[in-house]
């Protein structure tokens, strides 16, 4: 069933199909939707979960790391401010290997203090251990939560799924609620591989000394590179339950047949892009749906035949470029391929058609 | 049982703490009082690093180690997974003084007021103690620490303690207690009052540290009583609001315990003076609130 709705009561939807046990909220700007809608859902006894009034995200993440821990299936969500403050504990989740979802609703961090979109909150925990998926559209969104669900628990990493403040996050359009029944064939009710277990008591968060400190981030490592073939696994076990399917997963591309020129970008000013592409039909959109891990081997791939690349960050790693230009190059680096890259959107900087335009024209730099 | 104590134990030894290390004893004999049904969430400081060298553990109950000043977080979350299920289990959230009345003390606010149901055990040692020693608003006036030390202008730590319990108790909590390392009964019977209350109870626990306090290993014992029987820190409980104060016949002079210490060598009779009218006052007041039976 299709219901115009807004894409944070999408997310809420999704999470409310999940059979999700703990959820830990607190509110910050532009996230709020997401906990306001499950708390209706929990006070209207559409939803039987233990809802947290968490005092700080600190404590939001830490409860969810206490929930997932001992073996309950949990979600929770922030932004900016909010993701830096609780950012040790992206670190702890991941290295307890709890398969954690949490939804990121982009937002610039301060200062100067900007409560729009862009990436560079999601963008400073790219190296925190979670798989990172960034959304295009509300359907995507709602799809993306049931799946990060799926992907977490066959590897034990926690999953951030990153949706646009304001510009995604806020925006009413049609999306297909799933029906429970199908929801709970592709997504079984978790079972936790270790928890905290009286009848089986373990030691969880030990310290770790010099000598096998790196066997347990090489074990991290080597279950986000696995991660991989289990994205794509999951993609299209998701397609032939429900007949929708994002790229491979990892990467999807739009009017990139036989082009020789495309632009890379992550969230939704993919949309955007999409329909320059169709206007102008001279180039393809690359769109990274999966940052971590970083789809290496299939960029590649499909790279294979362009003579150009133009790369859009939504944030800015002050001193160098943008994250994905990074990424983007050091697959890249050895291939014949003209590469531009351009800062675009910070602090909810509307990107317009014009804007994109000039990517395609212009040198590369800031599209202030 | 010997003494009404649980023979059972569930903090193997062959842990690294320093020797006569307080908390070390204190810990065994809370765990002992909370028995099998029990998880523990612990925050970061010496007892984690010193009962969870991987790939060994002292911990024969579930626990966790997540981060400082998250104990409270954590056990919120626990104690709410383990609801929806229907499942019922003594939680203890053990943290040190900085995890508590500094960096933890937010998270704590938070478990409390939401009437999470946990017992939060503060092992009191006036300091940061894991990261060598530092002031932390649990130290004690013109104790000598490595960020307070016995200057020719400062004399080591000018703020007088924060009155943590009090704080707790603010929160209209059921069950806030103190309770010294030298009395294994008495932590015994407070650690069990404590489990067996309504929402986040808290113990808090005076646990010598023979490193940071600068004294013989083989005194602990002696300066835990040495810290009650002078007044220096008071035990009481507050049950539903209402304190009660153990009384200390025959009080011993402060000097006493003031001078086993390297912590206090430095004081001079004025600063003596100082403390024992603070701890004078402390102690009327805490009289006074025993005597009036009034809701805090």
């Amino acid at each position: 069933m299709k219901k115009i709705i807004e894409c944070s009561t999408a997310i809420a939807e999704a999470v409310k199909l999940c059979n999700i046990k703990v959820i830990p909220i607190y509110p910050i700007t532009p996230q709020t939707h997401i906990p306001e809608e499950i708390a209706k859902f929990v006070n209207d006894d559409e939803m039987n979960v233990e809802l947290i009034y968490a005092e700080s995200e600190h404590s939001m993440l830490s409860a969810a790391i206490g929930a997932s821990a001992t073996g309950v299936r949990v979600f929770t969500a922030t932004s900016s401010q909010g993701l830096a403050y609780t950012f040790e504990n992206l670190f702890i989740a991941s290295g307890l290997r709890l398969p954690i979802v949490m939804v990121n609703v982009n937002r610039a961090l301060s200062s100067p203090l900007n409560i729009w979109c862009d990436h560079s909150d999601s963008i400073s925990a790219r190296d925190s251990g979670w798989l990172q998926f960034y959304v295009e559209s509300s359907q995507e969104a709602f799809d993306t939560v049931i799946q990060a669900y799926k992907i977490a628990e066959q590897i034990n990493l926690p999953v951030i799924v990153c949706v646009d403040g304001f510009t995604l996050s806020h925006v009413y359009e049609p999306v297909e609620i799933l029906e429970k029944n199908k929801v709970n064939s592709f997504l079984p009710e978790y079972k936790a591989k270790f928890k905290l277990d009286v009848n089986k008591p373990i030691t969880i968060g030990a310290v770790v000394d010099q000598s096998k400190f790196m066997q347990f981030k090489k074990q991290q490592q080597d279950a986000m590179l696995d991660s991989i073939k289990i994205i794509k696994k999951v993609n299209i076990e998701f397609k032939n339950k429900f007949k929708r399917s994002y790229g491979n997963g990892l990467i999807e591309t739009y009017n990139l047949k036989n082009k020789k020129k495309a632009i890379i970008a992550m969230g939704s000013i993919c949309g955007t892009i999409r329909v320059l592409s169709g206007k102008l039909k001279n180039f393809g959109l690359i769109k990274i749906r999966c940052f971590r891990p970083f789809p290496k081997q299939e960029l590649i791939n499909i790279c294979k035949n362009l003579k150009e690349l133009i790369i859009i960050d939504k944030n800015i790693s002050i001193g160098n470029e943008g994250a994905l230009a990074s990424e983007v190059k050091s697959v890249l680096f050895n291939k014949k391929i003209k590469i531009k890259s351009f800062i675009m959107g910070l602090g909810g900087k509307d990107v317009t058609l014009k804007d994109l335009e000039k990517t395609l024209k212009n040198k590369e730099g800031w599209i202030l | 049982m010997i003494l009404g104590l649980n023979e059972k134990e569930y903090f193997a030894s062959g842990h690294r703490a320093c020797p006569g290390c307080g908390q070390a004893l204190a810990v065994r004999h809370v765990l002992k009082a909370a028995g099998d049904n029990t998880i523990i969430v612990n925050a970061t400081g010496c007892l984690e690093v010193f009962s969870t060298p991987y790939p060994e553990t002292s911990w024969k109950l579930p626990y966790i180690h997540v981060a400082f000043e998250n104990a409270a977080a954590v056990a919120s979350g626990i104690y709410r997974a383990l609801k929806i299920q229907n499942k019922k289990s003594n939680i203890l959230a053990l943290a040190g003084d900085g995890g508590t009345f500094d960096i933890g003390l937010q998270a704590l606010s938070g478990a409390i007021e939401r009437k999470e149901k946990f017992t939060y055990v503060c092992f009191d040692n006036s300091a940061y103690m894991n990261t060598g020693v530092q002031r932390s608003s649990a130290t004690e006036k013109y104790m000598e620490t490595s960020t307070t030390p016995y200057g020719k202008k400062i004399h080591g730590n000018l703020l007088w303690k924060k009155p943590m319990p009090f704080i707790i108790a603010a929160h209209n909590v059921n069950y806030v207690a103190t309770a010294s390392v030298s009395e294994p009964i008495d932590i015994n019977n407070k650690i069990k009052k404590a489990l067996n209350s309504e929402g986040v109870s808290y113990v808090q626990i005076l646990s010598p540290c023979p490193l940071g306090w600068k004294y013989e290993s083989s005194k602990t014992i002696e300066i835990a009583k040495l810290a009650v029987e002078t007044k220096f820190y008071p035990i009481f409980e507050i049950e539903n609001g209402v304190l009660k104060l153990k009384n200390i016949e025959n009080p011993k002079d402060v000097k006493t315990f003031l001078a086993m210490q390297g912590r206090f060598k430095h004081v001079n009779s004025n600063e003596v003076e100082e403390i024992k009218r603070y701890i004078n006052e402390q102690w009327n007041r805490l009289l006074e609130l025993d005597k009036s039976k009034a809701k805090l």
